[in-house]
Formats: C-alpha cells, structure tokens, sequence
C-alpha cells in the first residue's frame, strides 16, 4: 500500500513539473515568474529524489523479509538398511544425521531396517508425499526404488548412496573407503608376526575387493612378505558367521583380523585368541579393547551438511560424488596404544600424503594373483577402472569367485 | 590339510553343530509325539534372545539359559493350543510361529543390537585336555557342548526305557489306540510340545551366549530349519541327531577353513555345500525308504475326547 502511494506520489510530482515546464516553455512574460518556476522545479526534484530512496529503502526491507519468510524448515529423511544400533554401516550414516540435526531449520528423521527392493519404495513414496525436501537413501538395493519414486515427485531432491544412476533431482555419493583401508593395511603389516593376515569379507563385489586390495597394498608398503587371506562370509550381518569366519583364518596361522562386514563378530574371535584386529565402518574398540587396533571409519555428517546447504541454496546438483579423505568422508580411527609410536607416525605421514594428494593408493605398477600387470608403471587408473575393480593383487590369498 | 587344521576343524564343527543339536534333540521328541513343529526356528530365536536378555540383566549365564528354555516352550504352547485345543492345522501352525518368533525377537532384540552380554565361555576338562587331539576336540568346549551331548543319552533313554516316554511314542504312532489304553493324547502332546520348545529354546541360547556374545536380529539363521531337516536324517533317533548335528556344523565350518587355505574353488560352490548335504541326506533317507520311523500319526490331530 505504502509503495503505490509513494508511486503515486512520484508521478504526482513528475505530471506536475511536466506541466509547468510545458506551462512556461510557451512564453516567458517575464524572467522573474520564470526564475520562480525554476526554483520550484528544483525543490520538486529534490523531493522526488528523496522519496526515490526511501522508497529503494522499503523495498530493500520487503525483499529481506520475503527472504526470512521463504527459509522453511528442511525436512530430511534417511532410509538405513539395518537397524542403528549395529556399530556398522547404518551406524555410521545415523552419525551423520544427527550432525546436520544440529543445524538450525533443519529436522530429520529415520527408517530403519528397510529391505531393500519394494519395502524401500513405499518408505521412500511416503517420505515424499509428506513433503520431504531431502532424503538420502544409504544401500546400495535402494537405487531402483529410489529412481521411480524421484520421478514422481520433482520438488524432493533424492541422495542415493553406493549406486551409480542419477537423474535431475537424484544423485548419488559415496566415499573412497580405500584410502583408510590402505593404512589400517599399514597397521596390520606392522603388527603381524607371522606374515598372514585374516580379511573376513562379505561379498566379492568390487567394492569389497577393492578394499582388500588396498589393504593389502598398504600391509605390502610396510612389510613386503605380508599375505592376506580371505574368507567370503556371503552375508553383511551374520555375526555368527562371521565369527566362524575369523576363526577359521586364525586357525591357518593369521594373527590381525580384519574385515568388511557389519557386526564385531571378528573382533570377539581375535580377542578370545589373544590377536590383533582390525574393525570397520566405527570405532569397535568397545568390542575387543585388548585386539582392536584401528579402524577405516565413515564420517558422513559434513558431506551431509554440503548437501543440505547446496539444497537450501538451490546448487544442488545431480553429480556422481566419490569423496576421500580429503574430505573428510572417510577416516582412519584413533590407533590403539598396542601400536608402536614410529608405526602411528608412518601411518599419520601417509595420511597426510593421500589427503593432501601426493600419493594415489592404487598407483601402477599393481599385478594382480597371477602376476599380470593389471595398471601399468606410473599410471593412476581411472574412476571408472576402480569402481569395476574385479581381480585381486598379487599377495592375496583366495578367489574372487 | 594336515592335522594342524583339522583339530580345530572338529572342535568348531562341535561348537557349531550344538544349536542344531538342541533344537534336532527337541524337535524328535515333539515329532515322536505325534505332532509336527515347523516353528522351531521362531523358538530357536526367541530363546536366542530372551537368554541374551537375561544374561544383560542378571549376569548369569546359566539362568539365561533355563529362561531360553521356558521362553522356547512358551511358543510351543502356543503352538500346542493352536493344534491340540483347537485342532489347527499343525503345518500352518508351525508356519506361523517361524515368521511370529522372528518378527517379535526383530522387534523386541532392534535396540540390544550390538550390545554384549556375559555368556559362557571355553572350559578345559582338568587332565583330560592334554590328550593330544582328541583334548582340544573333545574336551575344550563349553559347558553347553556337554549338556547337548549329554542330552542325547537321556533322550533316548526316555524315549525307549521310561514308561512315560513309551506313552509318549504310543501316542504319537496310534493316538486312539493308546486313548482307548487309557494314555491321556493330548497330556503327552502337551508334554512333547512343551520339551520340544524348551530344547529349541537351548538351541537359540546357545547362539547368543556362547557362540557369539552379541545380539543381532535374525541370529538362527535358517538352523532352525536345518534342525527340522536333521529329525528325518535322523530317523527320529537321538544318536544319529549328534551326529547329523556334527557332520552338518563341520561341513558348515569346513567350507570357511577351505576358504582360508585358499582353495581356488568359488565361494558360492562351497557355502551350498552344507545345503546340499542337507537335500542330499534327505534324498537319501527317503530313498532307503525308512519313513518307516516316522511316527505314524505325524501331523494328525485327534478329537479331545475327554
């Protein structure tokens, strides 16, 4: 209202001095009345001119308060495909959600134990429906669902971990777990007395393998007889299995344990040994204090903030993520005091050394079982190369089959 | 494979094959009465967790594993007034107390996942366990192990010596005619329900306390089922349920210790190969054709009379 009377004002005035100036550009009777015009004229301009800025000035105090107005809360969702209380993989990601919890104007909130497969849709589809603005889905049997569902509601931006399909409101993330793999290797090719490392693996996905790779490779920096030795469970939850799993390493003389599943089975089995172990996906050191070493640990929670700022400030974009330790995504956890100063100290080195990108974990050459060349001399592979990693290297023992 | 791997290879085959030995053991005895449990994995898991539960609470292990056994033969009641009160139909019944048990130990085990609880670990027989290799088999193993094997004799001896057991089998073969003995068929159904449950309670026991430590949802597995399989490969004998329960954990911690040796064989070969022995033990015992063993009245239900 304010504002078009002001403009009504200003054209009030300007329909005015129009006038006049019309008014005595016909025939000047005489300079004084002409002078007097003039004057009046200015004095006009001057108050059109001041009304001009105290009306820039409301506007500029309209625009901030439609900003404050439009700043909603953001709803968030997550999916997990356990539940949160396992110390594993959902663990993790739950971690990271009450980070961003924290953060003003925004609220989450969480499914766990979602099969994957049509259970997650119907999860994800009511997740959209109540007007979510975000929801992040962390298994990998979620990538599907999750494309159909983001069809159907274009105004909820969707994060799909661990897959590789995107679409203009879906992306998809996912951290280079490896490097942290390479210097939990480190630790345990420190550590071993016997040279045979236990690797209690789930399934031979090349996500998996390339984590024993790495693993190995790092074991291989600080101890080059160290072999590895690995054990397919075929499950990420068994904890039983699992267990039975490490037993039967430690029984073929390995003496560190370590594993890519999402129970501390392992841990309890190299405990009850008296060995060495080394866990996954969040500081297990609460399950086995005398064996647990390190971990290759997730810390979503500032990578999830990048994402729910991007949203807030509409730069969201759609892109594939694959973040490293220079991010801050993926971490090695606090080394036990059973490791040796100089040891640590190596291990923070090479830390520094990949965060900072001097050194690449999967730099040729790398030979696979057989001893073929798999990446020549000097060369980094590609993403793409890493993420379809399906041979082991060499100093691996067992099948990728 | 030297000697080096296969003594701890027998001892784990030992350690995994006591559940299933417990829930096999309870399951002959529920079948020998003339009714069929299929909810013995639903038991199994419940046992699994109200032993956990106790162990976290009390901190005695032991306690933990008799409240297993009455949990496992609460759901047989279940299961025993579905079928015997109200002359259900025992498969479904069976059927539904699987997917019942798992859901309630889901349900009720999601916050206690991860957490650890006192359970019972490795004892050593005083002089025995020096006996080179047999010791380390036989003779370092918790207690648990020998009260499954120590299981195996009493069952049988019920089943075979004691008056009570006899009219318990009776029942099972010919209901009317051990009626019309004057044996009351339902008080021993009631009986092979409830015993039955309470082993298969053992069983899942045995899982969170000693085998692991841990509580995750779904811990049984499957052994359940296995332990259903093992009653026919058993021909419903307590001796023979050792050894099936034996030969199937050592198959099972076989296939791992082959892993670690590193074979070249697929992994997904060798982790069906305790199923195949499964399929094939049933292919084979049915082909001898000694169904013969089968209570002859497995499965039907009989009208309370009184």
């Amino acid at each position: 209202m304010r504002k078009n009377l002001i403009s009504a004002l200003v054209l009030l005035a300007m329909l005015g001095t129009c006038l006049m100036i019309l008014s005595c550009g016909e025939k000047p009777e005489d300079t004084a009345a002409l002078e007097q015009l003039k004057q009046e004229n200015a004095s006009l301009q001057e108050q059109i001119a001041s009304l001009q800025k105290e009306n820039d000035e409301l506007k500029k105090q309209l625009d901030e308060l439609m900003k404050k107005a439009e700043v909603k809360e953001l709803q968030v969702g997550f999916i997990y495909v356990s539940p949160v209380g396992d110390a594993g993989w959902s663990y993790a990601h739950d971690q990271g959600r009450l980070f961003i919890d924290k953060l003003d104007g925004v609220t989450t909130s969480y499914v766990e134990a979602v099969p994957e497969g049509p259970d997650s849709e119907r999860v994800m589809l009511n997740m959209a429906r109540k007007n979510y603005d975000l929801i992040f889905a962390t298994s990998f049997g979620y990538m599907d669902p999750m494309l159909k569902v983001a069809q159907k509601f274009p105004n909820t931006i969707f994060m799909h971990c661990s897959g590789f399909k995107t679409a203009a409101n879906m992306g998809n993330y996912f951290g280079r777990m490896y490097q942290a793999r390479y210097l939990s290797g480190m630790v345990a090719g420190a550590m071993t007395k016997s040279n045979t490392l236990g690797y209690v693996a789930a399934f031979p996905i090349p996500e998996v393998i390339r984590g024993i790779n790495a693993f190995t490779l790092g074991a291989q920096a600080v101890n080059p007889d160290a072999q590895v030795r690995v054990v397919w469970t075929k499950t990420w939850y068994d904890p039983a299995t699992e267990k039975e799993a490490a037993k039967s390493l430690l029984d073929v003389g390995a003496d560190v344990i370590a594993q890519h599943q999402d129970s501390p089975g392992p841990q309890e089995a190299a405990q009850e040994k008296g060995v060495y172990s080394i866990g996954y996906n969040s500081d297990m050191s609460a399950f086995a204090p005398k064996s647990h070493l390190c971990a290759p640990v997730w810390n979503w929670g500032p990578y999830y903030k990048e994402v729910v700022d991007a949203v807030r400030n509409g730069t969201f974009e759609p892109k594939p993520v694959w973040y490293g330790m220079e991010h801050g995504i993926v971490d090695l956890s606090p080394m036990s005091d059973m490791v040796p100063g100089d040891v640590q100290k190596a291990v923070l080195a090479k830390k520094e050394a990949i965060t900072s990108g001097q050194m690449q974990v999967f730099m040729g050459p790398v030979k696979d079982q057989t001893g073929a060349v798999r990446i020549p001399d000097g060369k980094i592979p590609e993403d793409g190369e890493l993420l379809g990693m399906d041979y082991f290297v060499q100093g691996v023992i067992g099948t990728t089959e | 494979m030297n000697t080096e791997l296969i003594v701890p290879l027998l001892a784990a085959a030992i350690q995994s094959g006591t559940p299933i030995l417990y829930a096999t053991l309870g399951e002959i005895l529920t079948e020998k009465s003339g009714v069929l449990n299929l909810g013995v994995e639903g038991m199994m898991i419940t046992g699994a967790l109200a032993a956990f539960v106790t162990a976290q609470a009390t901190g005695h292990p032991a306690l933990a594993f008799l409240v297993a056994g009455l949990f496992g033969a609460a759901i047989g009641a279940i299961h025993a007034i579905v079928c015997l009160w109200f002359l259900g139909n025992q498969v479904v019944s069976g059927l539904a107390l699987t997917i019942f048990g798992l859901g309630l130990a889901d349900y009720l085990g999601t916050p206690l996942i991860g957490q650890t609880a006192p359970g019972f670990n490795k004892l050593a027989v005083p002089l025995l366990h020096y006996i080179p290799g047999l010791g380390p088999i036989l003779f370092q193993q918790d207690i648990l192990v020998y009260g499954a094997i120590l299981m195996v004799p009493l069952l049988w001896l019920f089943l075979e010596k004691c008056r009570w057991g006899l009219n318990l089998r009776a029942v099972g073969e010919n209901p009317e005619a051990a009626a019309a003995a004057g044996i009351s068929v339902l008080r021993y159904r009631w009986i092979g329900i409830l015993g039955g449950g309470c082993l298969a309670g053992f069983g899942g026991a045995y899982l969170s306390l000693a085998y692991t430590h841990l509580w995750t949802n779904g811990l049984s597995a499957g052994r359940g089922w296995i332990a259903v399989a093992l009653v026919i490969f058993a021909f419903w004998r307590p001796g023979r349920a050792l050894l099936g329960a034996y030969l199937f954990g050592g198959v099972m911690a076989f296939q791992l210790r082959l892993q670690a040796v590193g074979t070249h064989l697929p992994s997904s070969l060798l982790l069906m190969l305790p199923y195949l022995l499964t399929v094939a033990v049933l292919v084979f015992s049915s082909w001898k054709s000694k169904q013969a063993d089968a209570p002859a009245a497995l499965g039907v239900n009989m009208e309370p009379n009184d």
